[in-house]
């Protein structure tokens, strides 16, 4: 922090002062911004960067040499270990009997009910968006009290969940997630419709087209860009929560990946480069996903902020 | 819902002719009746039970006895961790709201300025985001942790190691760290595209009439952030009050590490199956965040007026 970068004067100053002093310090300006984001950068990667390497090396040597030291064997064991042992792959399809259809079904209703509000113009539609941005900006353990109890009285049949409830089922989860995740998804795409040229609409109404011709055929089409940013962001959190399946989820098996990592780490001792191991690979897919899809997963989380 | 439609329908009726037909009322029906059924009953109707339920002494099996206050009391008065608990959140948020947050807005100004290497620093800084919770808690781990955390090496001090997890008085700030490390690239994007739309011509102007470039920020580019300055504000006190996964990844939040989020968690799916005392914790969690979410709502009413 103690690199405060001299002021770079935009082009339009530049135009404005001419020449004098200023480009000098310009140049010292970028040259210190330069070091100091360099800096923030290899810092903020630091710790990832760290994780990997004490997933390389066995328990015995950084035990004895800690993580800040050179290698002496390198290998693959533990990620070996975190699939043949712990059954990694296991939790991931629990992840994903979890977040595929909650993407689906939560960009479905959310765009159903954005459409109405922007699109119809309903009159109420504000107080409704609102009613569902509020609901999203709750701590979650305000409301994990009553559906935990409500959970354990829903009876469900054995095809649905072999413990014959809602609680501890994938269903719980699930409709907490979509419950939850509602209220974000209105908000984002109640903004991004309005932005929409509203003739289009008018134009199928003309044409006789009715509420779900509007809605399917032509609204949607026309968000592709913010669902498919939406959907990025959506099944990354998803993917990543850990508190819900924790507290509806008992069984150790049906887990999601990120609440099944907790168990990685022993009642009484901790193998911490087999937990690092075990978060590289919980997190491998989300960074290959923001790596791969980075103009969508930003383009999710300013969508909501940056207001047609 | 069916009220305000039916309003808003005959409203339109006096312009077009008719403007739904039967089939698209049962379409609007089902499906927005679906999305608000699914709100009310997985977030609205356990918000009421909750606090509901926080004057009553339920354990999850027996009958619902109302005890009044007794169970704030107790939490106020006699529960060891809540206070602790509070306190921890408060820092969260302070921590949150006046380091990580200014210092992401300061990255994305200095990002925004154009500088080489944009596109590096910018995905750098953002990556922690992607990262769940609970795994910036078992990282953090890998970084903090006694006899073998990088920090340690780093300062030299294997001989003498500070034990920056386990030690209950310094642990919450080390967490507050990792939870920041995450935080910052958040509000760092959110700024980022801000800063992106704020009109060249007025930092133009302001050059002309001499501002200079702190002046230029300060009196001129930032007070067009505003909708974004609320959206962080938002996002950072809930990011504050939520704060859970990253203790519990990391010890389940005992030891120095107390949250109220933690504590609701406990008294619930623990053995203890406090489920009414649960909730009154939940319900000061509540109160917190509603001042809140009241004033964003305010806000957005606001803007909606003017738009």
């Amino acid at each position: 922090m103690s690199v405060a970068p001299a002021p770079a004067p935009t082009a339009a100053t530049e135009r404005v002062s001419g020449t004098g002093p200023r480009p000098r310090t310009r140049r010292r300006g970028r040259w210190g911004t330069q070091i100091f984001l360099t800096a923030v950068a290899l810092g903020f990667l630091a710790p990832l960067l760290l994780a990997v390497y004490a997933s390389l090396r066995p328990y015995d040597e950084t035990a004895e040499e800690g993580y800040f030291s050179w290698p002496k064997t390198l290998s693959f064991d533990y990620y070996q270990q975190a699939f043949t042992d712990s059954e990694m792959t296991k939790y991931f399809v629990n992840t994903l009997i979890i977040a595929v259809p909650g993407v689906l079904v939560v960009l479905f209703l959310a765009s159903f009910v954005a459409f109405a509000v922007s699109r119809l113009r309903m009159r109420g539609g504000i107080v409704l968006v609102m009613i569902f941005t509020a609901g999203n900006l709750l701590p979650q353990q305000v409301i994990i009290t009553p559906l935990y109890t409500v959970f354990n009285k829903i009876e469900l049949p054995y095809w649905m969940s072999d413990s014959y409830l809602m609680y501890d089922s994938y269903w719980a989860v699930l409709a907490v997630q979509i419950g939850f995740q509602l209220g974000f998804c209105v908000f984002v795409l109640a903004n991004f419709m309005r932005t929409l040229p509203q003739e289009i609409i008018e134009a199928a109404v003309v044409d006789g087209a009715g509420v779900w011709t509007q809605y399917w055929r032509i609204t949607l089409p026309l968000c592709r860009p913010a669902l498919a940013a939406l959907g990025t962001l959506q099944f990354t959190w998803m993917y990543n929560d850990f508190l819900w399946a924790l507290v509806f989820i008992n069984t150790g098996d049906k887990l999601p990946i990120t609440s099944a990592l907790n168990n990685l780490s022993g009642q009484f001792f901790t193998d911490y480069n087999l937990l690092a191991a075990g978060s590289v690979i919980v997190a491998a897919p989300t960074i290959i996903v923001f790596l791969l899809l980075q103009r969508h997963f930003i383009a999710g989380l300013t969508l909501g902020s940056a207001k047609g | 819902m069916s009220l305000t439609s039916t309003r808003g329908d005959r409203g339109r009726r006096r312009r077009g002719a008719r403007r739904f037909n039967r089939r698209d009322r049962v379409v609007l029906a089902v499906l927005l009746g679906l999305a608000i059924l699914i709100d009310l009953f997985i977030i609205w109707g356990p918000t009421v039970a909750s606090i509901g339920l926080s004057f009553t002494s339920y354990d999850g099996i027996g009958d619902i006895t109302w005890v009044g206050l007794d169970n704030y009391r107790t939490a106020f008065t006699e529960y060891p961790q809540f206070w602790p608990a509070v306190r921890h959140n408060l820092m969260w948020l302070g921590f949150l709201g006046l380091v990580a947050t200014p210092f992401g807005l300061f990255l994305a100004v200095l990002i925004d300025r154009g500088v080489r290497f944009s596109r590096f620093y910018q995905s750098a800084i953002y990556l922690p985001v992607v990262l769940s919770l609970a795994i910036v808690g078992f990282i953090a781990q890998l970084v903090f942790s006694r006899d073998q955390g990088a920090l340690n090496a780093l300062l030299g001090r294997q001989d003498n190691p500070i034990d920056w997890i386990g030690d209950p008085d310094i642990n919450i700030w080390m967490v507050m760290i990792a939870a920041a490390w995450r935080h910052t690239g958040y509000v760092m994007i959110l700024y980022l595209a801000g800063l992106k739309a704020v009109d060249a011509s007025l930092k133009e102007a302001a050059a002309i009439d001499g501002a200079n470039e702190r002046q230029t920020f300060f009196r001129v580019v930032f007070p067009t952030l505003r909708p974004v300055n609320v959206i962080v504000m938002v996002i950072t006190v809930i990011e504050a009050l939520r704060a859970f996964d990253i203790v519990y990844a990391i010890n389940r939040g005992r030891n120095g590490l107390e949250l109220l989020s933690v504590l609701v968690t406990d008294n619930i799916i623990g053995e203890a199956s406090r489920i009414g005392f649960g909730s009154a914790i939940a319900v000061v969690l509540l109160v917190f965040s509603l001042g809140f979410v009241v004033t964003y709502l305010v806000q957005e009413l606001r803007g909606e007026k003017n738009r």
